[in-house]
Order: C-alpha cells, then structure tokens, then sequence
C-alpha cells in the first residue's frame, strides 16, 4: 500500500494570497504521475474531507509537463487573525503525507483511507 | 536566437533580487548592466507575512536592509542611466510605507551627491471613495468572500489599491528615473517599461512573473539573487544575473506554481496572463527561450486590501515535563480549557467582554490543532502556549492573570499533590499587543488605470538633502 509520501519526490504547501492555501505534489516520475493523477483518494471530495472545506470550491490542476498536482483550497479565515497557527501555509501539506493511494484507483472506496487519515478538530472559538 | 539578436530586438529587465532588503549583489547589478539591461525593477512588498505590515505601515526589513539595497540601486542608476522602479514598497505599500520608503532614498541621494527625478505612486484610498464605488456597485468580492459591507471598510486601518503598470509608464513618461510606488502586483513593475517600449503583452507579463522573485526561478536559488529577461517580438528570454548559476526549463516553467492559486493562469489589472500553451526551451547552458505566453485583455479592475485589528491578546507560556500528563494531553487540554473559561467567568464576569482562550501544546498539535490518530507516542515534553483574546490589551492581561494559578497548578487527576509546571518568564504573561487580520477580498472597477493612484514629484532643491 503506497502512501502519497512513498509516490512523491516532494509534497509543499504555501499561502497564495491571504485567503488560500495551495499545495504542490511532485511525483516522482512521469509513470507515477499518470497512474495517480485522477486518484480519487487526492481528488476534491477527499481533499475537501481532509481539510474540511467545500469540494465546489477547491482548484485542482494536474500539470502533465511537471508531472506534478496543484491543489488549491480557501482558508477557513483569512491569514492572521486570532486563530491563526501557521501564518504561511507552509505545514499544512504534512496531513496528506500518509493518504493511502492504492487499493482506491476505482474509485470505489476512498473513505476508508479518508477515515485513516481524518482526525476531528480541537480548535476551540 | 543567438546572443547579438537577442541584444538588438529586445526590452531588458534587470532584476536584482526577489524582494528589496534581501540584499543586492553590486557584482550582478553591474554584470546585468554590461548585459544592456534598460531598467531595474525590483518588487518590494508583499501580503505574505500577514496583515501587520498593511495595518501599521512599517515594514518587515529594517530600515538598514532597505537603505544597503536602495543605495546600491541607486548607485547603478546614476551611472548606466537607466530608470529604477521599486514596486509595493515596505512591504505594503500603503503611503506611510511609501514615504518612509521615500525619506530613505532621500537620505542616499544626500549622501551620494545626486539628485535624481523620483516620482512617488500612493495608491492608498479613502473611505468615503470606497464607499462611493460600493455604492454604485463597481466593487466585488473574491472568492471565498461575500459581497463589502461599509463596516468592513470602517473597520480597516488601511485599504491600498493594487496597481498595474500604468501609473510607472505614466510617471516614466514624465521623465521619472527613480519610481517609489505604492502597493503593486509583483509583476506591473517588471512589465512597466517592456510594455512602454511597445513589447508584446504576453511575454512581458510571463518573464515579469518568472522574474518577480529573482533568482527563486533559477536551479540553485541561493546562487546570487537577480536575474535579466529579455523580452523580444514573440517570446522572451530569462538568466540568473550570477555566472555561475542557471536557469533550465524544469526550474523556470515550475516557477508559475511558486504561491499560485492557478498555474496556467493569472489575473491581473487589465488582463489575464494566460501560459497554458506556452513552450519552454534552453537555448544555452544558463538561458530559457518561452514562446506561446498569451494576454487577454478584460475589463480594468484593481484588487484591494484591506487590514485592521480590533482585539488584543496576552499570551503565557508553560513547559510540562510530567510523564501522566504528557500521557493524557488530550484530556487534559479539555479539562484545563473548560476551568479557565469558568474561572474568567467567575473572577471577571461580563468584565472580560467577548474573549476566547485558546491552548496550544507546542510539541503535540499545536500547528495542526487537530487531533492525533490513537497510538501516536507521547512527547517527552510540550511548550503549552496559552492564548488569550480580548476587545483590550488590558483585559486580555487580567484574563491571563486570572488564568495564572491554574496554568501553573492544574492536576491531571484528583487526590494527587498539586502539581507545579515550569514558566520561564516573570511575569508570566506577555502582551502581543493588537491581533491584525486581512478583511478585504474585492477588487474595484474602473474606467481609468490612474484615476485611484496619485503621483507626487520628490523636490531635492527645496530639501536639499537636509533631511
């Protein structure tokens, strides 16, 4: 069972602006790219499971020249604020290291491997 | 395209480095001279480190950073003769940031003996006019935001309109050698001058956004800071301004991703930056040709933005150590979290207003604040990071101060000697002072580029360097 972190060379995460969050994957060859770039398990409704926003409103942008995934999502509020515990974005890709990618290719079954990985929120406000 | 083509058909942009303060280098600056560079462009500003830099107008450099890279600038203004153009500066690009930005080029100019034509670009924008556009319906949210209510606009400190190229071509036009603009898309004031000198519009917004975080888009980021794009009939070209790094086509096509939303398309003043088709090539060891970047004009807007604050907070650091705490920190974060809220209500009463108290167990979950998958191991100790928000500073101290014992003593079970957990200051407590927050999402529209942007002349007989 590979795990994102096992098909990526590298996975990051950043502010675009203060009211989104987007988050690269590099795959770690043209092959690995194809064969996981329509997986469901990265798709908008588990990514919007994961990161607890709106599918609808997630971007997401397979890059064939780069082998690579753009996915991009609305911050629940704006950078900053009172809440607020990574300015940048830049730890938010860490959620996704551990997304199973195999065994979901069908589509059939993505929220098993979302369940693994989901954990509620203690944020209190 | 070989290299003296490339020389004679093309607009040359030097940019020295991704974001003024990060430090010039004078040895590129005068490689990207001797390359025929016809301007230097640099972006100052930027909305990434979060809303304090709008909200009060200074800036993240310190004034030393700014002043060693303006003057090196300068420097090589006066001598090749070529315009410099400083976009967003300190940081925001609000008009304090712009005349504290100004008071230093000043003070150079002084100390160097020059007086050079330095146009000032404030794109910061009044209340009232914001309100007026709200009104007539010319200004719209951006996703994921709703529609501008006026209280949202009272409740900024500072709004700036983000301006495009034309206010630079304007000012340049006029004569300017030196532009100290105001907030601007990092890419305007790369493309300013390219589009002035009648390059096309698609590859000079594609090599200003290439170029706009200097040499982040070369192989090896940390090998020099500038780089050159020449922009060209139907194409342009980019390089590191340092010999001894490159560009290849990997490091510059991946570079549209860097902090994008959209990687084939980006919307700016004016237009769409469309590069979907476009094919990216090296032409040398060090170069990349891109042709195919396209321009499609739309209807003028101008994104704003907005910060403000209107709350306050008092933090409290405690480190624990304690194995049956460490072992039970879920629980223990509610039970602790639930006390504090009802010891503030007990001490304060409607005293402490609205507040929030959140925890933080820096060393568990305190980056993601979500919980962990059961089996995770125990830390061997944890930072907690007590934080609490009010509608004063006072009042967020006095909710710390009520919280104080508890922090310190809070027993993770009944019947044990009361525990005590290690704080390394005294007081306790420390005052962060206002909680700034972004509260713009819109843009404006508007008939005329210039028409929110007012231009002012820096007059060096009348200061003479006094300042």
């Amino acid at each position: 069972m590979a795990k994102l972190r096992d098909v990526c060379l590298d996975i990051r995460s950043k502010n675009a602006g203060p009211y989104w969050i987007t988050v690269d994957l590099f795959f770690d060859s043209p092959e690995t790219y194809r064969k996981y770039r329509d997986n469901p398990a990265i798709g908008p409704a588990a990514f919007g499971a994961l990161y607890e926003v709106d599918p609808a409103m997630i971007k997401h942008f397979p890059v064939d020249s780069l082998n690579m995934i753009k996915i991009s999502y609305p911050r629940a509020t704006a950078q900053g604020g009172m809440l607020e515990r990574d300015m940048h974005g830049g730890q938010q890709y860490v959620r996704l290291l551990d997304v199973e990618m195999d065994g979901n290719e069908s589509g059939s079954d993505t929220r098993d491997s979302l369940a693994a990985s989901r954990a509620g929120s203690n944020e209190h406000s | 395209m070989n290299t003296s083509s490339k020389l004679a058909g093309t607009v040359n942009v030097l940019v020295p480095v991704g974001s003024l303060g990060v430090g010039i280098q004078p040895e590129e600056m005068k490689r990207g001279v001797a390359a025929g560079a016809h301007v230097i462009a640099v972006d100052a500003g930027s909305t990434d480190s979060g809303p304090y830099p709008l909200a009060t107008g200074i800036s993240k450099h310190s004034r030393e950073a700014i002043k060693h890279d303006l003057a090196i600038a300068m420097a090589t203004q006066a001598e090749a003769g070529i315009p410099l153009l400083v976009g967003s500066c300190a940081m925001s690009g609000n008009d304090m940031a712009v005349a504290w930005t100004r008071d230093i080029v000043i003070e150079i100019a002084a100390e160097m003996g020059i007086s050079p034509r330095v146009a000032l670009l404030y794109s910061e924008q009044d209340p009232a006019v914001l309100k007026r556009k709200n009104a007539e319906g010319r200004i719209r949210p951006l996703a994921p935001s709703g529609p501008l209510e006026d209280k949202t606009i009272d409740a900024c400190k500072h709004v700036v309109a983000v301006m495009g190229p034309e206010p630079y071509i304007a000012a340049l036009e006029a004569g300017a050698e030196i532009i100290l603009g105001g907030r601007t898309t990092d890419t305007a004031v790369l493309a300013a001058l390219p589009i002035l000198r009648g390059a096309p519009l698609g590859p000079a917004w594609h090599a200003s956004k290439i170029a706009e975080c200097g040499s982040l888009c070369t192989v090896n980021p940390t090998d020099g800071k500038g780089v050159l794009i020449r922009i060209g009939a139907d194409s342009f070209t980019i390089e590191p301004l340092a010999e001894s790094n490159c560009c290849d086509v990997h490091s510059i096509s991946a570079h549209m991703l860097y902090e994008n939303a959209n990687p084939f398309r980006l919307t700016e003043p004016g237009g769409v930056l469309d590069v979907t088709q476009a094919v990216y090539e090296a032409i040398d060891r060090r170069t990349v040709r891109v042709t195919g970047s396209r321009w499609e004009p739309m209807p003028y807007t101008m994104k704003l933005e907005g910060a403000g604050a209107d709350q306050y907070q008092t933090l409290m650091l405690v480190g624990i150590e304690d194995p049956e705490v460490l072992a039970n920190l879920d629980l223990f974060h509610d039970r602790i979290l639930a006390q504090l809220y009802e010891r503030v209500r007990q001490t304060m009463g409607e005293a402490a207003g609205n507040f929030n108290i959140s925890l933080r167990f820096y060393g568990w979950n305190a980056v993601s604040g979500r919980s962990l998958p059961k089996g995770t191991p125990f830390p061997r100790e944890v930072g907690l990071l007590f934080v609490a928000t009010a509608a004063t500073q006072a009042i967020a101290t006095q909710i710390a101060k009520s919280c104080n014992s508890h922090l310190f003593h809070f027993p993770i079970k009944r019947g044990i000697e009361v525990p005590s957990y290690a704080f390394p200051f005294s007081p306790a407590e420390v005052e962060r002072g206002p909680v700034y927050k972004f509260l713009l999402n819109h843009v404006v529209e508007i008939d005329d580029p210039l028409e929110l942007v007012r231009t002012e002349w820096v007059d060096f007989s009348a200061n003479k360097g006094a300042r």
